[in-house]
């Protein structure tokens, strides 16, 4: 309980015994709302990271080749990570539920497995080591992108593009013969959200200074943590996905004297949470969860599109 | 060449065996159950542990090994499935309650090491360990340039025995036929009068117990017994094989299976085994993407 005593008590002293924690925290929400954006058009693509793989090799070869600037690097890499979610979204997109799923983690694994541990300039399985990065420096920059995201997120689900997806994940044929252009609208999303997780990929790989192509970096384990960020926190509102992204990350360090049973602890958790709340931690609400009693409760049925 | 073929039976009636009762359990009740793998290797863990950490004869320790997984499926069903179908969650649920029951499974197997917790079940901790040589019986014969360990023989017609007979029940008899009204459609067999939820616990026993017995067989194979064989070896590969076979279909599974291992060695002849994992996922990707209904779907008017 030490780490729910420090957060109260002393603030600043916890900030900078848990900057990496922090930063984790961060990269992983960012992941989390890559995931978010598909779920929330009713699609279960497990593609996430994939992209980030694309978002991170792309980054730091071009660091280490080229000494381009950072800035240059990283959007590189989150471009080349929307053009692959174009070309695996095209033949992937007409599946739908566990076969999508089961497509993407396919295009994941054969990525890895495939191409990765299988190119020289990759590093093959013994991964990459980036020059120069800074990952205290790296923090500050990975909450403002971090906050960006969440605002752009938050726009998006609530203008046009977020209520056709809502349509589109509650009914599709319903959505279909309202004149949204399912196909499209889709792609939108899985594309949108290829280019989150291929930026939040690019910025861990340089938080870390170290690419490495490990399962619980790229494989299915990562992909399985990324869709329990969004279900734990709950995938109707852009804060859940948030919120089980600092819930499952942290719960290491919450439980930090049962270290070598964290992976209990974590599925106990899991199966709970699923269990006793299946809409999520945060459920449809969003932030409503932690309105005072006193707060104004607005309409939600008038804004609410999930 | 006909060695690799050979060692791609093998390994196919595992990768067969243990797909099945994926796709049996996916069959039924629309769920993929990624406990499935977890089970997998709790069962060569089991047996293993009887046998070389409390002295018990193989066949003994098989037994229990089986019976271990086959109340595992129990488990799940009671713990991860079916409160969640009492709350009517969405399908995605059931896959991350059994992901976390078995990243708990995995766990357990991890940190057996003397002096823990769990040292009773497993002392080797991450280790990957082997049957002791005698603990049974296994004679190598050569034919002709091909090299035959009987262990790896006897996998070829006990899966294809049990396969067989999981057919014949799903086929021509009473609880077959239950298990097929409720793959059709739980509401209406259960106004047929079927007690579905018990079908439905049935069905994660025969399928945990399969894949139990999948596990045991890999092990004493294979030489290859840790925490992660479940993981590293069938869990995705045990999807591959279900979408190539159609998910959902028993027979599919058995031909997926088998399908895979060749598929398998074919890469490791022509490209190198580094080759060899990645190619399973490249064509788990492009069977979905070209035939979705896997190789037979269309052909099989009923589910399971």
């Amino acid at each position: 309980m030490d780490f729910f005593v420090q957060l109260f008590t002393d603030p600043v002293a916890f900030w900078n015994s848990h900057t990496l924690l922090i930063a984790q925290i961060g990269i992983n929400s960012i992941v989390a709302s890559s995931m978010f954006i598909v779920l929330y058009s009713g699609q279960l693509s497990l593609a996430a990271p994939g992209f980030m793989a694309i978002g991170a090799y792309t980054s730091v070869l071009m660091d280490l080749y080229w000494h381009t600037p950072l800035a240059l690097n990283i959007a590189t890499g989150v471009l080349l990570a929307g053009v692959m979610g174009v070309l695996v979204g095209l033949p992937v997109l007409r599946l739908r539920g566990v076969f999508l799923a089961i497509a993407t983690i396919g295009f994941i694994e054969a990525l890895r497995l495939g191409v990765i541990l299988n190119l020289p300039i990759t590093g093959e399985g013994l991964g990459l080591k980036t020059i120069d990065s800074d990952p205290l420096n790296g923090i500050y920059l990975v909450l403002v992108c971090l906050a960006v995201v969440l605002f752009l997120v938050w726009r998006l689900t609530k203008g046009r593009l977020g209520a056709a997806w809502a349509a589109i994940r509650q009914d599709e044929l319903a959505a279909l013969s309202q004149g949204i252009h399912v196909a499209r609208y889709k792609m939108i999303a899985f594309v949108l959200s290829a280019i989150l997780a291929g930026f939040a990929g690019a910025l861990e790989a340089h938080l870390q200074t170290f690419v490495d192509p490990g399962d619980q970096q790229y494989g299915v384990t990562r992909a399985v943590q990324v869709l329990s960020f969004a279900v734990l926190g709950g995938s109707g509102n852009f804060v859940g996905p948030v919120v089980g992204a600092l819930v499952v990350t942290s719960l290491p360090w919450i439980f930090v004297q049962a270290l070598n049973y964290i992976n209990i602890v974590t599925g106990l958790f899991l199966i709970a949470v699923i269990v006793f709340r299946p809409q999520g931690i945060v459920g449809r609400g969003g932030l409503a969860i932690i309105r005072p009693w006193w707060w104004p409760r607005r309409n939600v049925r008038a804004s609410s599109p999930g | 060449m006909d060695q690799q073929i050979l060692n791609a039976i093998f390994i196919g009636s595992i990768y067969a065996l243990f797909a099945v009762g994926y796709t049996l359990v996916f069959g039924v009740l629309d769920i993929l159950n990624l406990a499935h793998s977890a089970v997998f290797m709790l069962g060569a863990a089991v047996t293993y542990s009887l046998v070389v950490n409390h002295g018990q004869a193989f066949w003994i320790a098989c037994i229990v090994g089986i019976a271990v997984s086959a109340v595992m499926g129990l488990i799940i069903e009671y713990v991860c499935l079916r409160p969640l179908r009492r709350r009517k969650a969405p399908p995605i649920a059931a896959l991350i309650s059994t992901i976390g029951l078995a990243l708990i499974i995995v766990a357990v197997i991890e940190q057996g090491q003397t002096g823990s917790l769990f040292s009773w079940l497993w002392v080797d901790g991450a280790n990957s360990v082997a049957f002791p040589s005698g603990t049974f019986p296994n004679p190598t014969w050569h034919v002709g340039d091909l090299t035959l360990e009987a262990a790896k023989v006897a996998i070829i017609p006990i899966s294809i025995v049990l396969m067989a007979v999981l057919g014949y029940v799903i086929r021509y008899t009473q609880v077959g036929r239950g298990l097929r009204a409720v793959a059709e459609n739980p509401r209406a067999a259960r106004l047929m009068g079927l007690d579905v939820d018990r079908m439905i616990a049935l069905t994660l026993v025969i399928s945990s117990a399969l894949g139990g017995l999948a596990g045991i067989l890999f092990g004493a194979a294979l030489g290859d017994i840790s925490p992660y064989i479940g993981r590293d070896n069938v869990e995705v590969r045990g999807l591959a094989v279900i979408v190539l076979g159609g998910m959902g279909s028993v027979p599919g599974a058995v031909v997926g299976g088998y399908l895979l291992g060749v598929i398998e060695v074919l890469a490791l002849v022509a490209l190198g085994s580094s080759a060899r994992g990645g190619v399973a996922f490249a064509a788990l990707f492009l069977m979905l993407v070209l035939r979705p209904q896997g190789l037979f779907g269309a052909q099989l008017r009923e589910r399971i």
